[in-house]
């Protein structure tokens, strides 16, 4: 099983290429289960898409 | 068709602050900026309309910047070792690699992001960050560069860039939500 620590190393990896496919199960069956990690990859999304909003205005 | 001195001098503001997020450090990015500046009034009649002036001047400073940013980084010592080390990260997760705390959704709505101060916030959560692992975040997040280009331009490998990428996320996560999202949480 993936630990909370690998899947936000992998959500973090996954913004700059396109994961593998087992990677990329092995990740979604982790987020499945895990809200932590869920609230993790939102926060990520939201840090990208605050610094380009603010960029941009 | 070409862009007027005046378009271009228009923009020197927006320019700046786009080439600050990129370099931490005023006189340098001014100095790109100017660059950037004269060589697109020497170039004028190419702009070709295609796209605003605003963006194309922003693609002339983008070498501007890989370029100040390659200076830069042949001046930093080459030890990547305070950029790639994780070990300041243990102490979010448990022995099993468990979020030690509850990870919370942070639940700002998307227009509630008031991008003026959440870019002061941004700058200052960058300064706290190792010099190379902010550049390389700056690389990839704020002019969008494709991570081969990153480690090209820096010469570092794709599994280092990767490394600091993360860390620069993690850190900033932490640094954002004492900063931004609590504070806004509470207003």
């Amino acid at each position: 099983r993936m630990s909370c620590k690998q899947a936000s190393r992998l959500i973090s990896d996954g913004m700059d290429r396109p994961l593998g496919r087992s990677e990329q199960v092995r990740l979604s069956f982790h987020l499945l289960l895990c809200r932590n990690c869920r609230h993790f990859r939102q926060q990520m999304q939201q840090l990208r898409s605050g610094i380009r909003r603010a960029r941009d205005e | 068709m070409s862009a007027s001195p005046e378009q271009i001098e228009a923009e020197r503001p927006w320019l700046l602050r786009y080439a600050r997020a990129q370099l931490q450090d005023q006189a340098a990015a001014e100095d790109a900026v100017q660059d950037a500046l004269l060589a697109a009034l020497e170039g004028r009649e190419r702009f070709a309309g295609q796209a605003s002036v605003r963006t194309w001047l922003t693609s002339i400073l983008r070498f501007k910047l890989v370029d100040t940013i390659r200076r830069q980084h042949r001046e930093v010592a080459t030890d990547l070792s305070e950029d790639t080390d994780l070990s300041d990260l243990d102490g979010l997760f448990d022995g099993q690699g468990a979020w030690q705390q509850a990870v919370r959704a942070w639940g700002v709505p998307e227009e509630g992001l008031l991008a003026k101060q959440f870019w002061q916030v941004y700058q200052q959560c960058a300064q706290a960050m190792p010099k190379r692992t902010a550049m390389v975040f700056a690389m990839r997040e704020v002019m969008d560069m494709e991570i081969a280009d990153i480690c090209q331009n820096l010469s570092i490998t794709a599994t280092n860039c990767s490394v600091m990428l993360y860390r620069a996320r993690m850190s900033l996560r932490e640094c954002l939500e004492t900063r931004w999202f609590q504070q806004k949480g509470a207003s």
